[in-house]
């Protein structure tokens, strides 16, 4: 048996939590040293780049680069359609997803959990499986290389109508009941009183919907072959194609692909962490 | 609340109208997709000559004799034991160190998940120039540390995978930490004081109180990352762009190369209904295991 004094508990106490900062310092320092390469790389010249040894700060900031890279590709153009694609996607998806969340929670109809139980097993079935198929009609459709070739197919999934039928579930039915007494349509109570109180849980999929679109590279690569489509993943992908070695170009490049992201981060951090953690409740 | 048969009546009618959007675009998107991907998987078709039926010879040949097609399946499945593991077990020592108030903490959290969220291809892409053999910061540092036989990464068959894997452990770390902070904050309290009275050392705690009461958040962690990592594509794209040879081409990559450069439709789209039953299969593995060893309160 280990007799400790409660002021040996104290100390012992302290001395571990200065160790843990010190470890998860090293692991965050670890973390994001990629990334500050990344960044010194992108603001050196090209003779700097294969200088050996390497170094981590380079001697004069190459701000042109980021210019460069802008001129040598439409990289204005690819963040424009990322833009366009994810925002769409996230508007639609939201708009879908919401309604018939609203239907699954709380309206009474024939069905209704088979209809609900074969939307929830569409989750397990891989995007591989569809891809083939959508591609297909996709193309049959003449939609190869258009915008709603790049968003329709992305905009239904069964993850957000699970996830805001849940938090629908956990509003009081109250609210409801007194605005059916006062006379309210079943879209209005859903407009006026569901959707305002869903914000959280609506910001929350839509942070994750616009961000899982924004990286989104294998259905633009699959539909899109003209250079005024591409999104910004393919615009790196195929930027790293053409120029391979220059390094700093291609660090500059994936520094102002992921500003948006950062963005985004600062923005949304609360919600994309509250998303993860509500995802991880229902196992 | 009992209700008459009109009002019903109308309540459907209401549920139809909303459910319509969403039924429509599932149809056409999702649910038939399903169906035609399974009708595809018997035929041999190019899209351009006409469709040949071929009954279940895609399956036996990518079953039996695809010698390519096993590759890639050892690939993804060392990738998915090369993830899958390190995330769980790094995941949930560091979520164990940032739920306690340790200033900072939120810094150190967000520096962890921050990676989660940058494109694939952008994370590739800086991986890469680390990775470089002679120029790369990775090997500046092994050089640095002492290590004489320095790997060549992307360009050896065997290293190549490793890199594929960092980079993977890397970018979602996070994720997994996050799921893993939630499900230790949801832990009570009143148990380690408990066991602490009664004189339990930081292992026992661990064991007996951590570990178990963590287990569901654990299983989950693991499915969700098993079934994520099954799947594995863009960072073997920008990356390696599958290779060196076939040697970081996963099944994924696969099947999207057959598709849509070769326009194979039959034989990829049987190598997705495979991927998908190999997920389907694991993941009704775990569950039907977790009685083992996951606890619920």
């Amino acid at each position: 048996m280990r007799s400790t004094t409660p002021k040996h508990r104290v100390f012992n106490k302290s001395i571990e939590k200065t160790l843990l900062f010190i470890i998860l310092l090293a692991v965050s320092i670890l973390m994001l040293i990629p990334l500050f390469w990344m960044l010194s790389t992108s603001l050196k010249n090209i003779g700097e780049v294969f200088e050996y040894p390497p170094k981590w700060i380079p001697k004069t900031f190459n701000w042109q680069n980021f210019k460069m890279v802008w001129q040598l590709v439409p990289f204005k153009m690819y963040l424009i359609n990322s833009l366009i694609m994810s925002g769409f996607v996230t508007l639609i998806h939201l708009i879908v997803a919401s309604l018939s969340a609203y239907a699954f929670a709380r309206l009474d109809f024939p069905g209704r959990n088979t209809l609900f139980l074969l939307y929830l097993g569409t989750m397990m079935i891989p995007g591989q499986v569809t891809m083939i198929p959508n591609f297909i009609l996709v193309k049959t459709l003449g939609w190869t290389d258009t915008y709603i070739g790049l968003i329709l197919p992305n905009c239904f999934m069964a993850f957000g109508v699970f996830l805001l039928r849940q938090f629908f579930l956990t509003i009081p039915r109250d609210y409801e009941e007194a605005a059916t007494i006062d006379g309210a349509s079943r879209f209005m109570i859903f407009r006026k009183i569901i959707l305002p109180l869903s914000l959280p849980a609506i910001s929350t999929l839509a942070i994750f919907t616009f961000v899982g679109q924004w990286n989104n590279l294998l259905w633009p690569l699959v539909i899109t072959n003209k250079e005024e489509l591409k999104t910004l993943t393919l615009g790196l992908a195929s930027f790293q194609g053409m120029y391979s070695t220059s390094w700093n170009l291609l660090m500059a490049a994936a520094v102002m692909g992921i500003i948006p992201s950062l963005i985004a981060f600062i923005i949304g951090q609360k919600y994309l962490i509250k998303g993860i953690t509500l995802s991880g409740l229902k196992g | 609340m009992r209700k008459s048969g009109n009002l019903r009546k109308r309540e459907t009618k209401t549920a139809w109208i909303f459910l319509l959007p969403s039924l429509i675009g599932f149809s056409v998107f999702v649910f038939a997709p399903v169906l035609v991907s399974l009708v595809l998987s018997f035929l041999k078709w190019d899209l351009l000559t006409d469709a040949k039926f071929v009954g279940l010879s895609n399956y036996k040949n990518l079953i039996l004799h695809d010698e390519t097609f096993h590759l890639v399946l050892k690939n993804t499945i060392v990738f998915v034991l090369g993830t899958v593991p390190t995330r769980v077990i790094l995941g949930l020592l560091l979520a164990m160190a940032l739920v306690k108030s340790i200033p900072g903490r939120t810094i150190f959290r967000a520096a962890i998940f921050f990676p989660v969220i940058i494109p694939t291809v952008a994370a590739a892409m800086v991986w890469r120039w680390i990775f470089n053999t002679d120029f790369g910061m990775l090997n500046d540092l092994l050089y640095n540390l002492g290590v004489n036989n320095l790997p060549q990464w992307l360009s050896d068959p065997n290293w190549a995978m490793v890199a594929i894997i960092i980079l993977s452990v890397w970018k979602d770390l996070g994720f997994t930490l996050v799921l893993f902070m939630a499900g230790l904050q949801g832990i009570p309290k009143v148990l380690y004081e408990a066991s602490e009275i009664d004189g339990a050392s930081k292992w026992q705690k661990f064991w007996r109180i951590t570990l178990p009461l963590l287990s569901p958040t654990t299983f989950f962690v693991i499915v969700i990352n098993v079934i994520g990592s099954f799947q594995v594509f863009d960072q073997a794209f920008v990356l390696t762009a599958g290779g060196p040879g076939y040697a970081t081409t996963t099944i994924v990559y696969h099947i999207y190369t057959n598709a849509f450069q070769l326009f194979r439709m039959g034989y990829a789209s049987a190598a997705a209904w495979i991927l998908f039953a190999i997920i389907f299969g694991i993941t009704l593995i775990q569950f039907k295991y977790q009685k083992k060893w996951v606890y619920y309160v």
